[in-house]
């Protein structure tokens, strides 16, 4: 996983849950770039390929509520979006963007400030998100946890445990 | 000093549970445990974490036994695709000896395991469903993760978690007639908000020791809604005469209660007696309105399904409702029992033949219309749905719309042709 995250955002409210980001119909499948083909099409039809100009999400509270489909943080990924800045996540999409590989930062600071296409740089290793020329920060996450997320999502952290147990 | 300032406090039921699945004498909220789960239920989802196993070369589960499988969703399959991911599911449970396995006949994993008495007090059990708060009905810590975590625990029987702060809810008084659980479940939606208890556990206290333990799967299942990570109502006698003669052994009936001087980060009183019927109106379960305000709202489909409430009680309410009514012509009344179980007890009883007279269709046992297995919307059309989600776009069209209520507003709704205040029925 790089540790210096640098793009355009895209700008989502309050609430956005799991069945507008990826509709539970389209669970059939795992494929990240599949599933992108869906994401957030509930808003519109042109959602999925719009989004494609973006490489940071930046959303209100309480991001990816409602159900526990993991499907969503790998819609997201499949889009090409590189991180997600939230004033606050649901927690199962939390567990899920970590698993998955997908960095989540919560910062309600940023939120206000960014327009639709504004260029962010978020610095993971250094907790700093570069803004406008203003810098904000932003909450490590717990060692163990980071660990999963540094290694591109909890299957390759059980790979190389794997491989440490029976190595 | 803070240390020794936790280690001599109390502890909510979520601390208990966690300390005590993590091999700790005690834990306090914000902390992290590596926990071992007591059971792993997986859905339809299985081939998903089938496929994760796969890819990272594991061929050894930790414990088979605690492992469930119960293929709900989409059920029976309606495309090849499906077919074959519930092959994928019904081969891994025979490779690897996962004898809680349920398939397409038994209807909503949720329902299935507590029937089926494989869950006890005390237990800690996740799940690819955000709706595993349900289990804390029956006084178990039950939430959702993810199908390549699942994976991850059935390979290693652990994952780590944090010990969550803990809101205390005090109910006071009794229903009206006509008021349910679920009223109350989204009239606390609708004050607390969609992340009003994020990460937060629930327990239920004063009336809830009254309510039956359906009522009970209602509360915590509905929890969900307002973010929790898991809810409880303590165990009681009501608890222990549901597990008696169901759980897979009895020895495993220990309830877990919180101290009494247990810390709790909020507590909250709502009185019954004063609670209407409630509507959660479209696209948000926290969109909630009094029925009053929602009264005479056409609808096109009435959906009595769901985890939430498509229990046989939730069935028998509605029939009460419809005996001798007939469904208005204009509405499509889909009833979709939570479990083969429910549908036999509903078959015996009569509320069945009942219901099938009002007008009503039944499905087969499942998640069905909530997880968008039939019953689909067209454009700028309005279902009323006894389930737990109203989401744009869940049940088909994103021009349509999805209203929440309890099945007695259903019923009276149903009869209407338009959303309606059960209580003329009562």
């Amino acid at each position: 996983m790089e540790s210096v995250i640098q793009g355009r955002a895209c700008k989502f409210g309050d609430n956005i849950n799991s069945d507008i980001i990826i509709p539970g119909r389209y669970l059939i499948y795992i494929d990240a770039q599949k599933l992108s083909e869906h994401a957030f099409e509930v808003l519109g039809k042109e959602y999925p390929a719009k989004l494609r100009n973006f490489q940071i999400l930046v959303a209100g509270r309480n991001f990816g509520c409602g159900s526990a489909r993991e499907q969503a943080a790998t819609a997201i990924q499949g889009l090409g979006i590189k991180a997600v800045v939230a004033c606050s996540f649901a927690r199962t999409f939390y567990r899920n963007a970590i698993n998955d590989g997908l960095p989540i930062i919560e910062c309600s600071d940023l939120y206000p400030a960014v327009e639709e296409g504004d260029e962010i740089q978020i610095d993971l290793a250094a907790s700093k998100i570069q803004h406008r020329g203003k810098e904000y920060g932003f909450p490590q996450l717990p060692e163990s946890v980071r660990k999963i997320l540094e290694l591109g999502g909890l299957a390759a952290y059980l790979k190389a445990q794997l491989a440490l147990t029976q190595g | 000093m803070l240390a020794r300032a936790v280690s001599i406090m109390g502890h909510t039921i979520a601390e208990k549970i966690l300390a005590a699945k993590s091999g700790k004498s005690s834990v306090a909220p914000g902390e992290i445990v590596e926990a071992y789960p007591d059971l792993v239920m997986s859905h339809t989802a299985t081939w998903r974490s089938v496929s994760v196993m796969e890819k990272v070369g594991a061929t050894k589960l930790y414990d088979p036994d605690r492992l469930a499988v119960v293929l709900d969703h989409i059920a029976p399959a309606k495309s090849e695709k499906n077919a074959s991911d519930h092959q994928a599911c019904r081969k891994f449970a025979t490779k690897f000896g996962v004898t809680k396995f349920y398939d397409v006949d038994a209807g909503i994993a949720h329902l299935v395991l507590m029937e089926a008495g494989h869950v006890a007090p005390g237990d800690l059990i996740v799940g690819t469903d955000s709706h595993c708060t349900i289990y804390g009905s029956l006084g178990a810590l039950g939430t959702g993760i993810g199908y390549t975590e699942v994976a991850s625990v059935w390979i290693t029987g652990k994952l780590w978690m944090k010990v969550p702060e803990s809101f205390k809810v005090t109910l006071n008084g009794v229903f009206s007639p006509g008021v349910y659980s679920k009223d109350l479940m989204l009239h606390l939606i609708g004050s607390l908000g969609a992340d009003g208890a994020s990460y937060k556990s629930v327990e239920f206290y004063g009336a809830a020791a009254g309510l039956s333990v359906s009522e009970r799967m209602t509360m915590t299942n509905l929890a969900m809604e307002m973010g929790v990570k898991c809810a409880f109502v303590p165990p009681d006698a009501h608890t222990e005469e549901y597990l008696r003669g169901r759980l897979d052994d009895p020895a495993r009936y220990k309830p877990v209660r919180a101290d009494a001087d247990a810390v709790y980060e909020r507590e909250i009183g709502v009185t019954l007696d004063a609670l209407e019927p409630m509507v959660a109106c479209p696209h948000e379960v926290q969109n909630i309105k009094p029925i009053g305000q929602v009264e005479g709202t056409r609808i096109d489909q009435a959906f009595l399904g769901s985890c939430a409430n498509a229990k046989y009680e939730d069935l028998a309410v509605a029939a009460r409702i419809l005996k001798g009514r007939h469904v208005h012509p204009g509405v499509r009344f889909i009833i979709t029992p939570g479990s083969k179980n429910i549908m036999l007890e509903a078959a015996q009883t009569g509320v069945l033949q009942t219901l099938l007279e009002s007008g009503g269709m039944f499905t087969n046992p499942g998640c069905g219309a909530c997880a968008g297995d039939g019953g689909v919307m067209a454009d700028g059309e309005v279902c009323l749905s006894t389930a737990n989600r109203n989401f744009l776009g869940r049940m088909g069209s994103s021009k349509a719309e999805i209203y929440l209520s309890s099945p007695a507003t259903l019923a009276a709704s149903a009869i209407k042709g338009c959303i309606a205040d059960p209580r003329e029925y009562f």
